[in-house]
């Protein structure tokens, strides 16, 4: 008898759980977006009722799990070329943007005080520049007084969106950097300690003197470290904040890569913040789960026109309205079930 | 007299039964002991296998050369397990050279010398040590234990050690804060209750009639220690040594924390390196593209090797430390 009653509640609980999965969009991936996707998801579950499973499992785990189907979308900073997309039946768009930003660790420098520029950067980053008072450096900031200190490099540990939009960077503005280290979520770096983390860097730059390290943008405000300014593709000298990071946005040619695989680093522009950086999601064209896909694709268009404000309270740029509609565009074009009947109806 | 008989035989048989159903127990009993030791070798098995295929790719294309070379670049796909074999090895080394003494000091003076009223803190104490996660040691050694070491110890060491010949490589700055000597710190304080507390349990079980009949013979405390009970318990210590190293060789997030990841081999141990497991860690989430995948499950198939020979040899050991002192 009691064993019966114990199957018949085994058996209401495994109910009960599988209709609260059904109802549950599943995504992994990258880690840079988790808190803005997070705080999306409680306001959408809020408003609808469904709810937003998100592994932050990193970007190549994302990739690595829509690719096994475990899960409904995947997440990446590094965007899939298009050979990739198209062989694996995936579309690819942008959510949403960061700015990525060098931090220093020096006695007397101000905020927004230290101006640096791509060739300097990297060749601190390659080891070559190795102390605060080199005449590179000098030649940039002639009003500030640099000390003679011996400068310590900090980088990511691990594989990371960050540091493959910085290395992204770092090679455009540097033939050395390009040939000798070149682009990627991890590289080979020729100098300096790693940290684990955009928190990692920030701790190790804040209790280092001397140091200097490349976070995201909400990081390093959070952690109130010296920011410095750099001096973008236009030869300008811009700070970093949002309006900088939304200038290199809307400076972009969106349609110019597939899968709107358009790498913000270096963009023209004279207000355009050189290290800006996207986040991409995947999805299958032809889902397996055609009602799970229509869910996320539902999530994903209240996250572009409602979740602006959320996104900008932590430091993340909502993608321009221009690239959003043609985003949506994409989705009604190319998500289908399989009878071909879009997931996606463009509403106007 | 029938009636006798007839409960004579029920007896008989209900014995028999009775006694069916104990070798039957016994039975069960042995057949569910030996799945369960079957199952670890299973087990063990099943994970060399996936091991071994996983890093098949990156063995075939990379050779012995893998083992060779430190090179460690994710974005040619050029791999080498070199600087994380010598990161683990070193750091494993600077925590044992720390611990090992550390350790049999702490476990003779609580077992030996320690008043009773002490004895019991001091070793809930450090029995503490090894419940705290590792995470915790991770965080302490880069928020406390590293900025210390920088603007204390290292720029003396660097002041005075720096400059000795033969061993002044060693103590190059500049003084980061983290790198090699802070993750060997950092493991020595992780197997430090490891090797104490089953040192102490077996200096405990060393027989009170060797060690009153050596004082009786007039021994000093030094002389019954170092003629009395370390040897009678040798054969524990060094298991509990080869426990300590094992847990030091496989250590992660501490180390990730403080060794500073850089896949480079450099002389001084201020500066950053990394470990196999360290590296594992740090990269395996973003590991993009088969090769690269398959350079990190090989260094974990090279970490399972190198403990295995580090268990192998302490067996090895222990083997002929029983053969001379049987013989």
């Amino acid at each position: 008898m009691n064993f019966h009653k114990i199957l018949i509640a085994a058996g209401a609980v495994a109910a009960m759980t599988a209709s609260a999965q059904a109802a549950d969009i599943s995504g992994a991936g990258a880690t840079f977006p988790y808190p803005v996707y997070a705080k999306w998801a409680d306001s959408y579950k809020k408003e609808t009722g469904v709810g937003l499973n998100y592994q932050s499992i990193g970007s190549g785990g994302g990739i690595k799990q829509i690719k096994a189907k475990t899960v409904t979308f995947g997440a990446s900073d590094a965007p899939l070329k298009g050979e990739d997309l198209a062989s694996a039946g995936l579309i690819q768009f942008p959510m949403v943007m960061g700015g990525i930003v060098p931090v220093v660790n020096l006695d007397g420098v101000k905020a927004n005080e230290l101006v640096l520029d791509g060739a300097t950067l990297a060749k601190i980053f390659l080891g070559e520049i190795k102390a605060w008072d080199d005449a590179a450096l000098k030649k940039l900031n002639p009003g500030v007084k640099l000390p003679s200190a011996a400068i310590v490099v900090v980088h990511r540990s691990d594989g990371s969106g960050t540091t493959f939009n910085f290395t992204d960077y770092l090679s455009k503005v540097s033939a050395d950097w390009k040939t000798k280290v070149g682009s990627n979520t991890a590289v080979e770096w020729p100098t300096g300690i790693g940290a684990k983390g955009n928190e990692g860097v920030a701790n190790n730059v804040g209790q280092t003197k001397g140091a200097i390290g490349y976070v995201e943008y909400a990081y390093a405000k959070q952690s109130k470290l010296t920011q410095t300014r750099m001096i973008n593709k236009d030869g300008k000298t811009v700070t970093p904040e949002t309006k900088s990071f939304q200038a290199a946005a809307a400076n972009a040619d969106w349609n110019s890569a597939p899968g709107y695989g358009v790498i913000l680093s270096d963009q023209p522009g004279a207000d355009s913040w050189p290290m800006t950086a996207a986040t991409w999601i995947l999805l299958y064209k032809q889902p397996q789960d055609a009602a799970a896909a229509t869910e996320a694709l539902k999530f994903f268009a209240w996250a572009y026109d409602k979740g602006g404000k959320a996104a900008e309270e932590l430091d993340y740029i909502p993608m321009p309205k221009a690239v959003v509609s043609s985003v949506k565009k994409t989705w009604a074009e190319s998500v289908k079930d399989a009878g071909g009947k879009p997931l996606f109806v463009l509403s106007n | 007299m029938a009636l006798q008989a007839g409960g004579m035989a029920m007896d008989t048989a209900s014995r028999v039964r009775a006694l069916a159903r104990f070798r039957m127990g016994d039975a069960l009993f042995r057949q569910i002991t030996r799945a369960a030791a079957v199952a670890v070798l299973i087990l063990l098995g099943g994970v060399i296998l996936a091991l071994v295929e996983g890093a098949w790719p990156a063995l075939r294309t990379f050779g012995v050369s893998f083992l060779a070379t430190q090179s460690w670049n994710p974005v040619t796909e050029k791999f080498g397990a070199l600087a994380p074999i010598y990161g683990t090895l070193v750091t494993s080394l600077i925590a044992m050279v720390i611990a090992v003494p550390f350790g049999l000091l702490i476990a003779l003076f609580l077992t030996e010398l320690c008043p009773k009223m002490l004895r019991r803190p001091i070793g809930i104490a450090i029995e503490l040590l090894a419940g705290i996660p590792s995470i915790i040691y991770g965080i302490w050694g880069l928020f406390v234990l590293a900025p210390f070491l920088q603007v204390y110890v290292q720029p003396a060491l660097i002041a005075t050690l720096g400059d000795v010949p033969g061993i002044g490589y060693l103590f190059a700055g500049p003084p980061y804060g983290i790198g090699m000597l802070t993750a060997g710190l950092i493991l020595a304080i992780m197997v430090l209750p490891f090797i104490t507390s089953i040192a102490r349990d077996v200096f405990e079980a060393v027989p009170a009639v060797l060690k009153e009949a050596a004082y009786g013979l007039g021994c000093t405390m030094w002389e019954v220690i170092r003629h009395v009970v370390l040897p009678y318990t040798r054969v524990g210590v060094i298991g509990g040594v080869m426990l300590g190293l094992g847990r030091a060789l496989g250590e992660t997030m501490a180390v990730t924390f403080v060794i500073g990841n850089a896949h480079k081999i450099m002389p001084s141990l201020f500066a950053p390196g990394t470990t196999i497991s360290a590296t594992i860690a740090n990269e395996f989430t973003e590991a993009v593209g088969g090769l690269y995948t398959s350079s990190l499950v090989a260094l974990g198939l090279i970490l399972f090797v190198i403990t295995f020979i580090v268990l192998a040899a302490a067996r090895y050991l222990l083997l002929r430390i029983e053969k001379r002192s049987g013989g």
